[in-house]
């Protein structure tokens, strides 16, 4: 049952064979020993398994692997390229953003969509102003919101929202500088 | 009392030593060892609560591209010890629960597992089960382990005689530790030695139990688990799921058999906290001084194996009172075997005893704290001990400045605030300080690093970052110079990750193998010399009640309308001595808060009476707290060491920050509303329409 599927996984190609039922995440896990994405529920319910496809975040264990070809996947691994840390691993260590680290990959890959669809001027349940063209400041109110697809049992939130915070004053701080 | 180990290490911030390798997803969980082509492994379960297995049909599952075993009653292991009913599993026919393991399939690809689990055919005999929680029920009766009454005074002529009397029940509903790394093992016998690769909270106590029963010496079983994806008591004690696989890997010599329990089956199958029923009946003086204590607690257990959530444990030592009953009972039923959660005992225990405390207070007309400080023993009321350093009041006092208590009008329903109903909530904190003796540490030197050995487990608590300060102040080095090894039976003896008292018990080890490696081999020792230390028992503990505290402020805000509750914000101060790490520790009591919130407001499994099981059995339906729900939240600690904790100064942090939480928030929902809620969680219906 074998279906042929060409996936870039953290920058480097990768040509598999996989059961049609098998999911992206299991794809990862599985097949190519990328154990970055984390499995907690298996049903889209935890947010766990959170990984960026063509940029967007999406839990990997609802996606199947073979409708995927040609797709680039970064998991939290792939976000730091050669070792090297994002700013977002930064600032969860500073922080403390997490306990036992299971739902942490998940978090970061979530909390990089994050970033991005707020300046890209996305809107939340809670954005008082709807613009589309510009950039959302991610208040502790925003983010609570746009992280809360991603659980974490042992209560880390209160420091996810302050890492997510210190990764969107260091982006945007960044950009101004580029600029 | 022990002198107080120098802190250099201790006390400083350090940032987690495995968090460079975890927020990469690096370091290696339960599933992620590297093995080679493994097969994977689907449970058969039952589907009936009572009953037993008539007949199982493989034929089809066989026959199945992929498939290369299937495991039952029929063909398992015969274990050499049966004794206990949660991991005896594939033994006989019988089956005591819905959800229990009946069997397993081994594929090469998980898919074909899964797709084979369901061609089994399984038949089964049921049997009228009886699977509802009530405390009148007339099976209700002492646990095996005996009922521990305590019965002082004359209580009934004592309440009789009260001017105020508070005679109420308080409940708490089936709670699932839910880890976001689900229980996760993987099994191998290579001849006659099996390896597990597993998330487990103790991998010495597991091995202890599993050993005898597989009938292998404990050398001929080796456990890892260098990290673990959450616990919260769950992975306290060894479930069927581990057992489960190392029964079917028997039946494939060689081959590592995976296997991850599904977040539907850890419902059934990894322990959960049971059901109590709280009932108090307090008397008191008009000034709020308690003179009778009674309190019945009744706890749901399973017929297959006992487990009763003891929720009389806080009040045996929490208040004054002379004249005490109180009785702890516990009622099997045909359900799922339940286990520890996160401070078993006191955190649902606190829930009723400090709920009827906000109601005693009003009563009598008295401020919350106020009534506490009124109410504070001299000695243990339970064993009649001094307390170590019992600092409740100073943490009520300094809870209080903190979340500005002052100024709270104290009547109900009196705060609104465009539509919403505001309210604020005390309650107290509590959680016994133990130490463990028995875990041994092995400290090794080469070229000026040290390397500490000791099976010792982190499920987040941060062990691998404070063990090492530790382990650096014991030596009197540099924390660079330490390299610590956890989480494997190669390792010398380690206690349980559990009751609060791992660093403790751990350290202690570290401590006594310190002391010795300096005496045998001095500060400048040549490569390869070595020294192993073990853990005594704290002698403190048999003069002392010992004990932690602490105190939990909570505001909420109800919307007239529909009763949505929220949680504005949240502030706690705990007793807990010396702090080994700021950074780790403040993490770890807020996240326990965070449960504590779950406990509260969201948390509820829901069991189906006609089929003896869980029904909202995934994440999905089983609310625990998300990052919206967590707004303002803060963990405060007096600054203090206690040395009749030992040299560490430190008592255990892993628990009390969830006791007393949910009864902050029930108790700031009444101050809001005016409804009072005694059985958690509380739901917005539940304020609705009375």
């Amino acid at each position: 049952m074998g279906h042929p599927v060409h996936l870039i996984i953290d920058g480097q190609p990768h040509d598999l064979t996989v059961d049609p039922r098998t999911t992206l995440l299991d794809a990862l896990r599985d097949h190519l020993g990328n154990m970055s994405p984390k499995k907690g529920c298996d049903h889209g319910q935890c947010g766990a398994c959170t990984v960026l496809v063509d940029g967007r975040r999406l839990n990997s264990c609802l996606l199947l692997a073979v409708s995927l070809d040609g797709a680039e996947v970064l998991t939290s691994d792939g976000l730091a390229p050669d070792g090297e840390p994002s700013v977002l691993h930064t600032a969860f260590l500073e922080q403390d953003a997490f306990q036992c680290g299971y739902c942490t990959p998940g978090q970061i890959c979530s909390a990089t969509g994050v970033l991005r669809e707020a300046a890209d001027g996305h809107p939340s349940v809670v954005t008082e102003d709807h613009g589309h063209d510009h950039p959302i400041e991610l208040t502790e109110d925003e983010i609570r919101e746009r992280m809360s697809g991603n659980l974490c049992r042992c209560g880390a939130y209160v420091n996810i929202v302050a890492a997510v915070r210190q990764a969107a004053g260091a982006s945007t701080a960044s950009e101004g500088t580029a600029r | 009392m022990s002198d107080l180990l120098r802190a250099s290490a201790i006390g400083t911030g350090r940032v987690r030593l495995d968090g460079p390798d975890k927020v990469r997803g690096l370091a290696p969980y339960a599933y992620e060892h590297p093995v080679e082509h493994p097969l994977h492994l689907f449970p058969l379960c039952s589907t009936i609560a009572l009953g037993r297995v008539t007949a199982i049909d493989a034929t089809a599952a066989l026959a199945l591209d992929g498939v290369v075993h299937v495991i039952t009653h029929e063909n398992a292991l015969r274990l050499a010890d049966t004794e206990d009913g949660e991991l005896a599993i594939l033994q006989d026919d019988r089956i005591g629960f819905r959800g229990q393991y009946l069997g397993a399939v081994l594929a090469e690809t998980p898919e074909a597992a899964r797709q084979a689990a369901d061609l089994v055919e399984v038949t089964a005999e049921g049997a009228p089960h009886d699977a509802v929680f009530r405390p009148d029920h007339p099976a209700v009766r002492e646990p095996e382990g005996g009922g521990d009454d305590i019965d002082t005074g004359d209580f009934e002529a004592a309440i009789a005689a009260a001017e105020i009397v508070v005679d109420q029940r308080y409940s708490t509903p089936l709670e699932h530790n839910n880890p976001m790394e689900p229980h996760t093992t993987i099994a191998r016998w290579d001849g006659e030695q099996l390896t597990l690769w597993t998330s487990t909270q103790g991998v010495h106590p597991a091995r202890q139990t599993l050993a005898p029963m597989l009938g292998i010496d404990p050398e001929q079983l080796r456990i890892i688990s260098p990290h673990v994806g959450g616990g919260f008591g769950s992975k306290g004690l060894p479930h069927a799921d581990m057992m489960l696989t190392a029964l079917a890997a028997h039946a494939v010599p060689g081959r590592a058999v995976k296997h991850a329990v599904t977040r539907q089956h850890m419902f059934a199958l990894t322990g959960y906290r049971p059901a109590t029923s709280q009932r108090f009946r307090i008397g008191a003086r008009a000034d709020g001084t308690i003179t009778a204590f009674g309190l019945e607690a009744v706890s749901s257990s399973s017929h297959t194996k006992e487990f009763p959530e003891v929720a009389i444990k806080p009040s045996r030592q929490m208040y004054a009172g002379e004249h005490r009953r109180i009785t702890q009972r516990v009622l099997p039923l045909d359900v799922a075997v339940p286990s520890w959660m996160r401070a078993p005992g006191e955190a649902p225990g606190m829930v009723g005893l400090e709920i009827m405390m906000d109601e005693l207070a009003e009563a009598c007309g008295l401020d919350p704290i106020e009534l506490r400080v009124r109410n504070e023993p001299e000695h243990d009321p339970d064993t009649g001990k001094p307390f170590n350093r019992r600092r409740l009041i100073d943490c009520l006092h300094e809870g209080a400045t903190r979340f500005g208590w002052a100024d709270r009008d104290p009547r109900p329903r009196a705060r609104r605030e465009g539509g919403w109903l505001i309210g604020t909530g005390v309650a107290s904190a509590t959680y016994p300080a133990s130490r463990q003796p028995g875990s041994k540490a092995r400290i090794r030197h080469e070229a000026g690093v040290y390397e500490v050995g000791i099976g010792a487990a982190d499920l987040g608590t941060g062990t691998w970052t404070a063990l090492t300060q530790v382990s650096a102040d014991a030596l009197e080095v540099d924390p660079d110079r330490i390299a610590l090894r956890i989480g494997d039976t190669a390792l010398p003896n380690a206690t349980v990750a559990g009751s609060s008292t791992g660093l403790a018990s751990w350290s202690a080890a570290v401590l006594a193998a310190a002391d010795a490696f300096r005496r045998e081999h001095g500060t400048a020792p040549a490569d390869g010399v070595e020294a192993i230390g073990e853990a005594a028992e704290n002698p403190a503990e048999k003069q002392f009640a010992m004990h932690s505290y602490g105190a939990q402020f909570a505001q909420v805000r109800v919307q007239e309308e529909t009763g949505e509750i929220r949680l504005d914000r949240m502030l706690g101060v705990f007793s807990v001595g010396r702090i080994i790490n700021p950074r780790t520790a403040r993490s770890q009591l807020l996240g326990g808060m965070t449960m504590g919130v779950g406990m509260a407001l969201h948390e509820k499994g829901e069991l189906d009476p006609r089929f003896g099981h869980v029904v909202n059995h995934d994440l999905a339906e089983y609310h625990v707290p998300v990052n919206a729900d967590i707004r303002s939240l803060e963990a405060h600690w007096l600054d203090e060491e206690d040395p009749q904790a030992g040299p560490l100064g430190a008592r255990g942090i892993g628990e009390i920050g969830t006791v007393g939480a949910a009864a902050a928030i029930a108790n700031a929902v009444h101050h809001a509303t005016g409804v009072r809620a005694r059985d958690l969680p509380v739901f917005g219906s539940d304020l609705l329409a009375r």
